[in-house]
């Protein structure tokens, strides 16, 4: 069984965020991460390693600093790791992401997808269905638990007040949530042996079947007007009242402010 | 010469400070407290291969270097001083020596399960008669067909109740020079919890690392197999002494971990706690004793770098000597750790003696670092003894 799981390297909450001038991230200069939902997907694939010997490959598509992130995936166990670099697919937006990274994906053997339900950047959770869409699979999202069952696997769907437990045929795509699992940590061992492994690295034209129009910021249908950095709000007013007096309070602010 | 780490020593300080962080900080005040030695972080630091790193992967190790297992015993120091030594006990002192001194047999019978994280180690040299002057040890060892006999006891042993394997030392010869002065031989044995007639004593209450789980151990003709003696008879004590080397790196950088850790406690406190207005970060004194603890710490850093360098040197080639820049090390960092630490509760003021703040337990664990393994003066010794030869 071959699992591929595509991760993305993330700018740290922690260490503050940074745009270009034409409004996407300053990658480059933040610190980076693994996003955590992708670190979860490539749990839940180590797991499955672990009980059928699967082999697991990480995919990213990222700056050549994402190498960082593919040996700690390696570290972590996976078998494999494809860096998918190049100018010229920088600045795309989630249609040409997952344009890319479904013409990658096609070079592997998969029999099942794992990626992230959304990146702390971009909070998008669009990439993964897309990357199923273009490759013609079945999707299941928001996977809370897997397991795989001969040539199926039944997950745990999330949703608000309940979950879904969804069964499908491989090959199949799955988003995963932080919530699914705990990662493990990476072994000292492991990581000295992800640094003897080659990380496969794959330029815009090793991507064969990927049409340029559909790449990098020019292939990319959204458009940034302007971004900025969240604004600290203020603390607000704290008001001691009972609940009668506490609606009139209410109701006057609004009126107030013309919102009623 | 090149003072960067490459990326993945890097990386492996990454990890060993996120599990530090994530898995042994929360539990370091309280494990002080209660002595309770902490079994649930130290199986997790046996899953994680934390307990093999420079051993070989066909030993069940890591396959790493001593570089490596060094900066883990810094960065879980820098935490829980305790949960250090439980590490360098087991690697330094249990692992190393039956890497170096022990059989085909012995490596695969007690190194696997030990490097793979199945079994904890200790090390038991030092007795209530016994300590620098090892000629005043006690315990013995007797052939009796195919066994080794033991009597005696041992104290002050770290991973003591919770360990599996244990390397004993035990007078087995007595000689006489030309002179007709006797002294003893020693020889190396390796001891499995649960050999009948060997049992627990009493329970050190200790100053700091107090959980660490010291005790004293009893053999009552306690008998183990021929083949579990380590080494040659009677060369024992150049093993323990060599061991001791090696350990000696590992308790070095326990002490620089502590060291490092008051720092970066004292650093969150003075920017936080105020007099005058202003948080004390603001004035000169306080910005002043810290610069002077991270140079002092620095310096430590690298003396014990260099040590742990000149082990892996050793590592490849045997005729490479790390004997000098393990006692350098350990004298200087256990010395820079004890400063430091007091500085940082001088720094934390009324609050940096109480048992809520961290500084108070480093500067109590920071304290043995100067004499377990080798006391400060016994380094001094090794050291001048080489200068002056």
């Amino acid at each position: 069984m071959n699992i591929v799981v595509c991760i993305k390297q993330v700018p740290d909450t922690k260490g503050g965020v940074k745009f270009n001038p034409d409004g996407t991230l300053d990658r480059a200069s933040m610190l980076a991460i693994m996003n955590p939902d992708d670190k979860a997907g490539l749990e839940a694939a180590l797991r499955i390693k672990d009980e059928t010997g699967a082999k697991v490959t990480v995919l990213t598509m990222g700056l050549p600093k994402a190498d960082d992130m593919l040996r700690e995936a390696l570290a972590m166990g996976a078998d494999e790791a494809v860096l998918v670099t190049d100018r010229r697919l920088g600045g795309a937006d989630t249609w040409a992401t997952s344009s890319t990274v479904a013409a990658a994906v096609k070079k592997l053997d998969y029999d099942l997808i794992i990626t992230g339900r959304q990146a702390i950047d971009g909070d998008t959770a669009q990439v993964g269905p897309q990357i199923a869409e273009h490759l013609a699979l079945p999707v299941i999202s928001y996977a809370e638990d897997i397991k795989v069952e001969g040539n199926s696997v039944i997950v745990k769907r999330q949703y608000e007040d309940r979950y879904h437990e969804v069964k499908a045929q491989m090959p199949c795509l799955i988003t995963a949530l932080s919530e699914l699992n705990e990662p493990r940590y990476m072994t000292p061992g492991g990581i000295f042996d992800a640094y003897d492994k080659e990380v496969t690295v794959w330029g815009r034209d090793d991507l064969t079947d990927l049409d340029d129009a559909n790449i990098g910021l020019a292939g990319s249908p959204t458009k940034i007007a302007k971004a900025s950095d969240k604004v600290r709000k203020g603390a607000g007013e704290k008001v001691a009242l009972d609940p009668k007096e506490s609606v009139e309070y209410i109701v006057g602010k609004l009126k107030e402010k013309h919102v009623i | 010469m090149d003072f960067t780490l490459d990326k993945k020593h890097e990386m492996a300080r990454q990890l060993f400070r996120e599990f530090a962080l994530n898995e042994v900080k929360p539990m370091a005040q309280e494990i002080d407290e209660t002595e309770q030695f902490p079994r649930e972080n130290v199986e997790k630091m046996m899953k994680y291969g934390f307990m093999g790193i420079p051993i070989p992967k066909e030993y069940g190790g890591q396959g790493c270097d001593v570089l490596t297992y060094i900066m883990c015993v810094e960065e879980l120091s820098k935490v829980c001083g305790t949960t250090g030594v439980i590490v360098s006990a087991h690697t330094s002192l249990c692992c190393d020596p039956i890497l170096t001194y022990g059989t085909e047999e012995q490596k695969q019978k007690f190194l696997v399960p030990l490097a793979s994280g199945k079994k904890l180690g200790a090390f038991a040299l030092t007795e209530p008669g016994a300590g620098t002057d090892a000629q005043g040890a006690q315990c013995r060892a007797e052939e009796d067909g195919d066994s080794w006999v033991l009597n005696g006891s041992k104290c002050f042993i770290t991973n003591g109740k919770e360990a599996d394997i244990y390397i004993i030392f035990a007078v087995t010869d007595i000689v006489e020079d030309a002179k007709g002065r006797k002294s003893k031989k020693f020889s190396a044995f390796i001891v499995e919890k649960g050999t009948p007639g060997f049992t627990f004593g009493t329970k050190e209450k200790k100053m700091g690392i107090r959980a660490s789980s010291t005790y004293e151990l009893i053999f009552q003709d306690c008998r183990i197999p021929k083949e579990n003696i380590l080494g040659p008879r009677g060369k024992g004590f150049g093993i323990a002494m060599h061991t001791l080397d090696g350990g000696r790196i590992g308790i070095a950088a326990q002490a620089l971990g502590i060291g490092e850790g008051s720092i970066d406690a004292t650093i969150d406190f003075v920017k936080e706690r105020k007099q005058f207005g202003r948080p004390i970060a603001a004035f000169q004194n306080t910005a002043f004793q810290l610069a002077d603890m991270k140079a002092r710490m620095d310096a430590a850093k690298y003396l014990v770098y260099k040590a742990a360098c000149t082990k892996d040197q050793y590592m490849e080639d045997h005729k490479t000597s790390y004997s000098i820049e393990a006692a350098e090390a350990k004298l200087f960092a256990a010395e820079a750790a004890m400063a430091v630490t007091t500085k940082a509760v001088q720094l934390h003021g009324g609050y940096g003696y109480t048992r809520e703040y961290d500084v108070e337990r480093m500067m109590r664990d920071a304290k043995i670092t100067e004499i377990y393994e080798g006391t400060s003066e016994v380094q001094r010794l090794v050291i001048s003894g080489a200068m002056l030869k």
